[in-house]
């Protein structure tokens, strides 16, 4: 990774009344990559995505976009830059057909009316790049399995063409099968040069697909690791916050008695 | 998806097939198996309104052997324009999953308006029911504004309007009561002796043949346009079937309309506006938008839905159609009188939308339910009006018929929950 992260966060702070959310948090995403974003309940995850999907805005710090900085206010701004969020309650439309849901506020229309066919079209094209299996484009999302909505609500994030997709917690209701489909099309946005913040509880799956892994905890970097030298145990001690734990403290203490 | 293999890939693509899926056999017997599928499944569609229909029929010209008679098909396809009109208006709000109760009291205010102007303050007719047309829909953006921006439930809201818009009409009405209209302008139009071509018998045909001709033009358009992009089309059968369905229905309506004056000038209005907003709902942005608000209002707003702006109009557009309405109703009578409001047509657009098969609970929904739950309804207030039933036996076939309504749209959404689709 040695050209410039498409998004880049700069010491970035966010306060809910009393409470710090954010304190000085830093995160890069190159094209091309798949940065992990963990850490335990709480620790911010949730609202560093939001942050950047531009549901709050941030206090203090600075977002760059492709280098340059950028204000994130709505989340309109957000999909004009090019961030696609995908949240884990999916957000699809029970009652509209898969087709009708992935171009939902992006309708291709001809002579001012919807132009189904040339939906229909895109639909299926992409579908099959991304190697999705649906009974078929026009059944209502009602039908679909859990996996099969969680890999259209994926989709449904391409059709705007981003640079970077916001997952978060793509695979915790799927069963095995399923999470395998979801991570083969996270391997398959990566392959696409976009860049991937995946939210995650389950190590196994970060180890999986992840490049980079980023660890929050109470609101704060814990560290940044590269998936391949790294160890689960290394990991998780950033994400519980074991380096600074009763054992730890002992053994601080009778350093400083022995002195 | 434990026999998961993947056949296709990113350089190859084809038809990825789920092998799970139920696909329609061809021919008419797939036609009807899918069909058989998708009762099963509560996907009921037109079918509580036709064996309601039939059952109405039969039961009413058992009672009385004049009921099978042109005179009776007139009165129907005449007097269910106006609250028919109210449905249509219904059909959008409830396609958002919400409910307005003013239209009954909106289209009596309006019948009030168009009065007060035409004939006491001598306006212009035409400028007079565009101004009333304006009054209904700047009412429905009043509780539309205060629902979506306030928050204040709609049901709350289209409540106090139903009292507030009724006390404003018997306002507007003043001591007499009653203001006789004159028969110009869109009230000529609407009244009953005002029919297409001067009720000539060549006008019920050439609307028969215009309804079938542009049903197949549309049909093998994009029939043709499907095929040349590569994605699934109707087979021919399918379309040409259609085609005569409604070939069957629509000539033989012109028929029995021909049998006695011809077709109503008010019906031509209804159907019209039905096609225009079928149109709207069906192939533009806009429309599927209201389908989107209705189906989960979080997804349509991330998918940059203003979902405050499609309530407003909605309830706007619910305004007008209450507006346009009352003018038809009041046609009727060739009056607006205080009977305008009258809350039994309020029940009677509700049951109507409802019975032609728009889910009470959003999202689903066409709006020909107005037109086939209103030929429900007239055929049973016709059957009731010859029987000479009072008005305390039809409340109480109304009350049912509504419930009955709402009960079949409760018990087919459960099924479709149970069956996936929902």
């Amino acid at each position: 990774m040695t050209s410039a992260p498409v998004l880049a966060l700069r010491g970035v702070s966010k306060r809910f009344g009393a409470v710090q959310a954010l304190t000085d948090v830093e995160l890069e995403v190159h094209a091309g990559e798949v940065v992990a974003l963990v850490g335990d309940n709480g620790a911010g995850k949730s609202t560093l995505v939001k942050t950047i999907a531009g549901v709050h805005p941030i206090d203090d710090g600075q977002i760059e976009w492709e280098g340059r900085p950028v204000h994130i206010n709505r989340p309109q701004d957000a999909q004009h830059l090019g961030v696609a969020t995908v949240y884990q309650d999916l957000a699809l439309c029970d009652n509209l057909d898969v087709v009708n849901n992935l171009f939902l506020g992006r309708e291709l229309k001809r002579r001012g009316t919807l132009d189904e066919v040339a939906m229909e079209q895109k639909a299926r094209e992409l579908l099959d790049t991304l190697s999705i299996r649906i009974p078929s484009v026009r059944i209502p999302i009602a039908s679909l399995s859990g996996g099969q909505r969680q890999v259209v609500a994926i989709a449904r994030s391409l059709i705007g063409e981003p640079k970077i997709v916001i997952l978060d917690e793509p695979t915790a209701a799927l069963g095995v099968e399923q999470t395998a489909q979801v991570l083969d099309l996270v391997e398959r946005l990566r392959e696409r040069g976009l860049g991937v913040i995946l939210i995650s509880h389950n190590m196994a799956d970060v180890r999986a697909v992840a490049d980079t892994v980023a660890v929050l905890r109470l609101g704060k970097n814990n560290g940044t690791f590269p998936v391949q030298q790294t160890t689960q145990e290394t990991i998780i001690a950033a994400i519980t916050g074991a380096t600074e734990n009763a054992v730890t403290r002992r053994a601080a203490r009778t350093a400083e008695a022995a002195k | 998806m434990s026999n998961h293999t993947k056949t296709t890939s990113p350089t190859m693509p084809g038809p990825a097939v789920d092998p799970r899926l139920l696909q329609r056999e061809s021919g008419l017997s797939g036609y009807l198996n899918e069909f058989v599928r998708k009762v099963r499944g509560g996907d009921l569609g037109s079918l509580p309104v036709i064996i309601g229909l039939i059952v109405i029929w039969l039961v009413f010209s058992l009672n009385d052997g004049k009921y099978f008679a042109a005179s009776t098909a007139e009165f129907i396809a005449y007097y269910m324009v106006g609250i028919g009109l109210l449905a249509v208006g219904l059909v959008f709000v409830l396609l958002l999953g919400e409910i307005d109760l003013s239209v009954g009291a909106v289209s009596g205010l309006a019948a009030a308006v168009y009065a007060v102007l035409s004939v006491n303050e001598h306006v212009d007719p035409w400028l007079s029911v565009l101004l009333t047309l304006l009054t209904g829909a700047a009412i429905g953006a009043l509780h539309g504004f205060i629902f979506a921006k306030i928050g204040v439930p709609a049901f709350i809201v289209t409540l106090a309007g139903f009292l507030a818009w009724q006390g404003v009409m018997l306002w507007l009405l003043g001591n007499s009561g009653t203001i006789n209209l004159d028969d110009k302008g869109l009230n000529h139009f609407l009244s009953g002796n005002s029919y297409f071509l001067g009720g000539d018998i060549s006008g019920a045909y050439i609307l028969a043949v215009l309804a079938v001709a542009s049903l197949l033009f549309g049909g093998f358009s994009e029939q043709r346009r499907r095929r040349s992009s590569g994605v699934p089309f109707k087979p021919t059968s399918e379309i040409v079937l259609r085609a005569v369905l409604l070939a069957i229905g629509a000539f033989g309506a012109a028929y029995v309309l021909n049998q006695a004056s011809g077709v109503p000038n008010a019906l031509v209005l209804f159907l019209a506006l039905l096609i225009v907003c079928d149109f709207v709902l069906r192939r533009t942005s806009y429309g599927r938008k209201i389908f989107a608000v209705g189906g989960n209002i979080e997804a349509s707003r991330r998918a940059g839905i203003s979902v405050p702006a499609i309530r407003i109009s909605v309830y706007a557009i619910s305004g007008t159609f209450a507006a346009l309405g009352g003018l038809a109703i009041a046609a009727t009578t060739n009056a607006a009188g205080q009977a305008g409001g009258d809350p039994n047509n309020l029940m009677m657009a509700i049951a109507a939308a409802v019975i032609g098969g728009t889910s009470l609970f959003g999202g689903r929904g066409r709006v020909w339910s107005a037109l086939l739950g209103m030929l429900v309804i007239e055929s049973i207030n016709a059957g009731l009006y010859m029987l000479g039933l009072t008005l305390d036996i039809q409340y109480m076939i109304t009350g049912g018929v509504l419930l009955a309504a709402v009960v079949v749209d409760s018990l087919s959404r459960r099924t479709q929950k149970s069956s996936g689709r929902a």
